[in-house]
């Protein structure tokens, strides 16, 4: 185990804050803060339907300079190249439309809505990302 | 006021991705790496948020409708078939690929990094493409 980089109390923090979001937009506003539903949302527009995704997406784009302003933001570290990031983007924008949801969509909503349907999407990509991990960091290399 | 709260709850779930380590990819591969120097801090992310939205929902389910009006726009799907299974596993493969799921991919195009914006770019395309197969599928639904 990594003891070194583990980060029980801030990853929970972090969890209560994201928790907190999906709160107040269900309960304020009646929508489920699924961030791939929310942005495949703005490529099959309704009208009505727009500006409260736009306006997520701005909140979430706003964070790091929001942090900043009481933090130094971590930058974070990409380690894969950018044709390995590019086909991931590509499987991650079919597959989260496909299994109508992602890691905030049926990763917390749906689990927290006790759906079955989110629980199975869950594991599958849970059990998807474990097996690519270990093939591309035991197999591979 | 309901477009103020959505932008409030994006800022707040975009702080709380990053507060958690989410939106770091190199946490997130750790996290999957169980064969490696396992890093099982994002399991309490989980636990977090699904602690506080799970009370939230339960209130939600005794409202007949949200604080600001409207409806509720809860998904209505129940049912468990391949297109749930096999584009959840294509998520996962590509997650698991480059770290990032859609939320800290949008809030790493935040903080202008090259390699989300490239990622988000290609899961855009993605999911255009998604669009454009269902209405090939179904001709005439639109």
């Amino acid at each position: 185990m990594d003891l070194e980089n583990f980060t029980p109390w801030a990853s929970l923090f972090g969890g209560v804050a994201i928790g907190t979001a999906a709160a107040m937009l269900v309960l304020l506003t009646g929508r489920i803060a699924g961030v791939s539903g929310i942005i495949g949302g703005l490529f099959k527009p309704v009208r009505g339907d727009i500006a409260w995704r736009v306006l997520f997406v701005a909140g979430l784009f706003a964070a790091p300079t929001v942090y900043q302003l009481l933090k130094p933001f971590p930058v974070p570290t990409i380690e894969a190249t950018h044709a390995v990031i590019a086909l991931a983007g590509l499987l991650v924008g079919v597959g989260t439309r496909y299994g109508a949801g992602c890691t905030s969509g049926h990763g917390v909503c749906g689990l927290a809505r006790l759906s079955p349907r989110s629980l199975v999407a869950t594991l599958s990509f849970m059990i998807a990302g474990f097996a690519t991990v270990f093939a591309v960091r035991h197999l591979v290399h | 006021m309901r477009e103020i709260v959505s932008f409030a709850a994006g800022l707040v779930f975009g702080l709380g991705l990053i507060v958690s380590g989410m939106a770091d990819p190199s946490k997130v591969l750790g996290f999957l790496d169980l064969a490696g120097k396992w890093d099982p801090s994002l399991a309490f992310v989980m636990v977090g948020a699904i602690g506080v939205s799970l009370v939230a929902f339960r209130l939600a389910g005794k409202r007949a409708a949200p604080v600001l009006g409207g409806g509720f726009h809860l998904p209505a799907a129940r049912q468990i078939d391949s297109r749930l299974v096999l584009g959840s596993i294509v998520f996962g493969v590509g997650w698991g690929l480059a770290g990032f799921c859609p939320g800290p991919a949008l809030v790493a195009v935040g903080a202008v990094q090259m390699k989300a914006v490239a990622f988000v770019a290609a899961m855009v395309a993605g999911m255009l493409a998604f669009e454009w197969l269902e209405r090939a599928r179904r001709p005439g639904d639109e």
